[in-house]
């Protein structure tokens, strides 16, 4: 990902994002609101309001930027390769299930890789990890899904670095760039609402 | 009596606008391919660069095209409803991508074939009595295109029940047709369409598109639509 990139993502795009959402709540009572919250206000249930996409690409972007190292990628370790194992079969079939996500999103979006809490109805005992694709500023807040990683499909995101390849810059991503640290981070702070073992075996 | 015996130009008329080429499979379904353009990918420059021009034709169209008609094989081999609906949103998104990118390289020319020329004739007319102006009517456009969040385009349609012309906004490769619109000039605003030049500054693409806008092409789309 050039340095060029970076200069005008992070720069210009997401900085108008935060400029103009900043204007369109200056004077509000949703001044004081923690970023994602805004987000799920503004998300209205389906019918978002005029603010959504500012604080919904002001949430991702900043998520993103954390998604991200240099000399990243490779496998991850510990208790995330675990789960990635026990929820997608192996990290190959999580990957593939990612690019697959992330190439497939037509149009403006991200592919994300989340938490999702036991399932309402009993069918899932315990909370597990699923891929998820959002379009344009949409994110897994408003789902109420955790989310552990993103990638951004925009196309300002790859353009100068890749143009039309998008299919090799989320290779890019997931071979150099992924901070598996703050996935890990996530997935700590996560498990303070979800389970994500079995409800008995927990206990003991 | 002998049946009425159309003049060919005539005959072929609505078919020659469409100019989507296609070929029939052998298996039965049709498929479709690339339309050259009229001028060459560095026609347009300065206002549209060469290189976002090849990109956007050879790989961005062509590949719309490519998966238009593989969703087209496998809506000739879906053998319940399930299969053939679930066909949808690829058949929307490829198949309107060739649409509208087909409509956009006719809606563009370089200067000397006549890009950036106003309208005259019945729609320079109607464009005056429904805008006030060509001024007024481009200044419409860019401020929706320019308000398009994510991907998508910004059109002048038709509503031909009401003989209307109208600014409207489509979201990725809608065409504008589900609107119930006749589209007679599209601006892609998808980042593709300018990034490489124009970076984030989609204002200053839309700005300066106007200079290769082929208002021959729009005009007669009008006409043909009435």
């Amino acid at each position: 990902m050039s340095k060029q990139t970076l200069e005008f993502h992070w720069g210009k795009h997401h900085r108008a994002y935060v400029d103009n959402l900043n204007k369109q709540i200056k004077g509000t009572e949703l001044e004081g609101l923690q970023l994602g919250d805004l987000v799920k206000h503004a998300y209205n249930n389906g019918n978002p309001t005029a603010y959504f996409n500012n604080a919904g690409q002001a949430w991702n972007h900043d998520f993103f930027w954390e998604s991200l190292k240099p000399g990243g990628g490779k496998k991850p370790t510990g208790e995330v390769l675990h789960l990635i194992e026990r929820d997608f079969g192996s990290f190959e079939a999580f990957a593939d299930e990612f690019k697959q996500a992330a190439a497939t999103q037509f149009g403006s979006g991200w592919a994300w890789l989340v938490g999702i809490p036991a399932g309402s109805h009993g069918e899932d005992k315990f909370g597990k990890l699923a891929i998820e694709k959002t379009k344009d500023a949409v994110n897994p807040l408003v789902l109420g899904h955790y989310p552990l990683l993103t990638i951004d499909v925009w196309e300002h995101a790859y353009y100068l670095d890749y143009q039309n390849r998008r299919p090799d810059y989320i290779s890019t991503f997931i071979d150099e760039l992924i901070s598996w640290e703050a996935v890990t981070a996530r997935l700590e702070q996560a498990k303070a609402t979800i389970n994500f073992y079995d409800v008995k075996m927990s206990s003991i | 009596m002998a049946g009425l015996t159309l003049p060919a130009s005539r005959r072929l008329g609505s078919a020659l606008q469409a100019l989507i080429p296609v070929t029939v499979q052998s298996r039965g379904f049709q498929t479709y391919s690339l339309p050259e353009l009229a001028y060459d990918y560095g026609a347009l420059e300065p206002y549209i660069s060469g290189e976002i021009m090849e990109l956007h034709h050879s790989k961005h169209h062509k590949t719309y095209i490519t998966n238009f008609n593989a969703a087209l094989e496998k809506l000739h081999d879906a053998k319940d409803p399930q299969s053939i609906v679930a066909l949808q949103s690829a058949l929307n998104f490829n198949g309107g991508g060739h649409i509208n990118h087909s409509i956009f390289w006719k809606n563009l020319a370089p200067k000397n074939q006549g890009g950036g020329e106003g309208p005259q004739g019945p729609l320079a007319s109607a464009i005056s009595t429904q805008f006030g102006s060509v001024e007024k009517l481009i200044t419409k456009m860019n401020s929706s295109g320019a308000a398009v969040q994510g991907s998508g385009w910004v059109w002048l349609g038709l509503n031909k029940e009401l003989k209307h012309l109208v600014v409207e906004t489509t979201a990725n490769q809608d065409p504008l047709t589900n609107k119930g619109l006749i589209p007679l000039l599209g601006i892609d605003v998808w980042e593709h369409a300018y990034y490489l030049q124009y970076k984030n500054v989609r204002p200053d693409y839309l700005k300066n598109i106007w200079n290769v806008i082929n208002w021959k092409d729009v005009s007669s789309r009008y006409e043909e639509a009435l």
